[in-house]
């Protein structure tokens, strides 16, 4: 047991913290860079993230299992997943406009944003790679939205004091945003010490 | 009428550089960065990236326009996603068997070629309305526009970062002939800047180019010539590549996709 909770553990650090999904793997930068103006924005961002990742990879790790592996068509992974990812996100979205329509107001427009992130089918090909099961796939894919958060919020709230500085004319806009989340990223480097 | 007069074959020309140049996908568009930033690490992987690219977007471009008539209006995203899907199953398993090397080096950023945004943007913006050659043409120029991008980024990366090119120690070369030009006897060592083949330097290298992009629209702006082609990639919301292939719906469905703005003014008025 404590072995299990020692790798969880391990997989909460690696995957949110060290290789973050944005500062270290590049995936999911579009949502990253573009609903990063305002902090709650962003935690709502962050919240879509999670909840269409966890999901992802856990039905994604199902069907692997489950369809590919048994029928021997592993090599057709990158089709199913995108297919399924694509599927599930705008069937999330219909379930959570009938019955669910708080949770919807509150996530609802980023959904569509995620549809063909590059961030969850990442996730869900890591998964398959490093061979992980479905309940350490499914961990994963919270871990890794958790990192996506961490980042988002981050950089929107060094957006919201940033607005105000005098930065140099060519640099204002994307350039000082890409600027940040440079340095963001040499910080993250920082928690590799962790592991 | 159009079709006929996109086949000349000047137009085709035109078609290619447009996409090599006028509107580059890295430069101008700045479209499919999440490739750009991470396998950019050296000029022979952003090569290899970048000619994978190429020839799977100039193959799904010529299937997508020769089915353009064939598929469905509906449920046009869900069959261009599974003919980008296909060839990009085959690049990978190609390059599995044939580059090895270059195949463990790009690792996960193979199978997310499906997600770039250029190759939905083109199926979706330019293939599904032309003709075959036209069609061929742009998937060729713009493949072509983005490898030389990421090859130059590769380039930039991988001299300040380990002070090589393409594999070539050139600086260290550059150092030792000049020293011994001018009688020294032991040549100085480049120090590489290694950040730059590291993470943070993928910002840091971006950062300046939409810099130098900005810099160029303002001078093309007070010119008084139209510098509306530049865009500073997701600088404003993910819906502005709604049209161009990050953010579509997956089927047609009759709400069109939410905008964050909209969801900013929504908020306010509760």
């Amino acid at each position: 047991m404590s072995e299990v909770v020692k790798d969880l553990l391990v997989l909460l650090v690696s995957s949110s913290l060290v290789s973050n999904v944005v500062l270290s793997q590049f995936l999911g930068l579009c949502p990253f860079l573009g609903v990063s103006k305002k902090v709650n924005t962003a935690v709502g961002m962050g919240a879509a993230v999670i909840f269409v990742i966890t999901i992802a990879s856990g039905v994604a790790a199902v069907i692997y299992k489950f369809v590919l592996v048994r029928l021997d068509i592993t090599y057709l992974q990158t089709i199913v997943f995108i297919l399924v990812i694509a599927a599930l996100v705008q069937f999330v979205e219909m379930f959570l406009r009938k019955y669910l329509p708080a949770l919807y107001q509150a996530l609802g427009v980023y959904l569509p944003l995620i549809t063909t992130n590059c961030a969850v089918l990442g996730v869900a090909l890591t998964n398959v790679q490093k061979s992980y099961g479905i309940g350490f796939s499914i961990a994963s894919g919270f871990f890794t939205a958790v990192g996506f958060l961490i980042a988002i919020v981050i950089l929107a709230g060094i957006r919201e004091k940033i607005e105000d500085n005098e930065i140099p004319e060519s640099f204002r806009g994307m350039p000082i945003v890409l600027i940040t989340a440079g340095l963001m990223a040499i910080a993250f480097c920082g928690f590799s010490g962790l592991l | 009428m159009m079709r006929e007069v996109l086949r000349l074959k000047s137009k085709n020309g035109t078609i290619f550089f447009n996409g090599l140049v006028k509107e580059n996908p890295t430069f101008v568009l700045t479209l499919g960065m999440c490739p750009t930033l991470a396998v950019t690490t050296s000029a022979v992987n952003g090569l290899g990236m970048g000619l994978t690219t190429t020839a799977v977007l100039v193959l799904s471009n010529v299937i997508i326009s020769l089915l353009r008539r064939i598929i469905p209006n509906r449920v046009r995203i869900p069959a261009f996603i599974v003919i980008v899907a296909s060839f990009v199953t085959m690049a990978e398993l190609l390059l599995e068997g044939f580059i090895p090397g270059l195949y463990d080096a790009l690792g996960i950023y193979i199978p997310l070629i499906v997600v770039n945004c250029i190759i939905l943007g083109r199926a979706e913006s330019f293939a599904s309305k032309n003709a075959v050659v036209p069609s061929f043409f742009d998937g060729l120029g713009m493949g072509l526009g983005f490898t030389a991008a990421l090859t130059a980024i590769g380039i930039v990366r991988e001299l300040l970062g380990a002070g090589e090119v393409f594999g070539f120690p050139v600086i260290n070369n550059a150092l030792a002939g000049l020293s011994s030009a001018i009688g020294m006897s032991e040549p100085p060592e480049y120090v590489p800047i290694s950040i730059f083949v590291l993470a943070p330097g993928a910002f840091f290298v971006l950062a300046a180019l939409t810099a130098l992009q900005n810099k160029v629209k303002r001078s093309m702006q007070e010119k008084g010539r139209s510098a509306d082609k530049i865009q500073s990639g997701c600088s404003t919301d993910c819906t502005a590549c709604g049209e161009s292939g990050c953010a579509h719906r997956f089927v047609d469905v009759n709400a069109p996709s939410g905008s964050v703005a909209a969801a900013d003014k929504n908020g306010k008025e509760e």
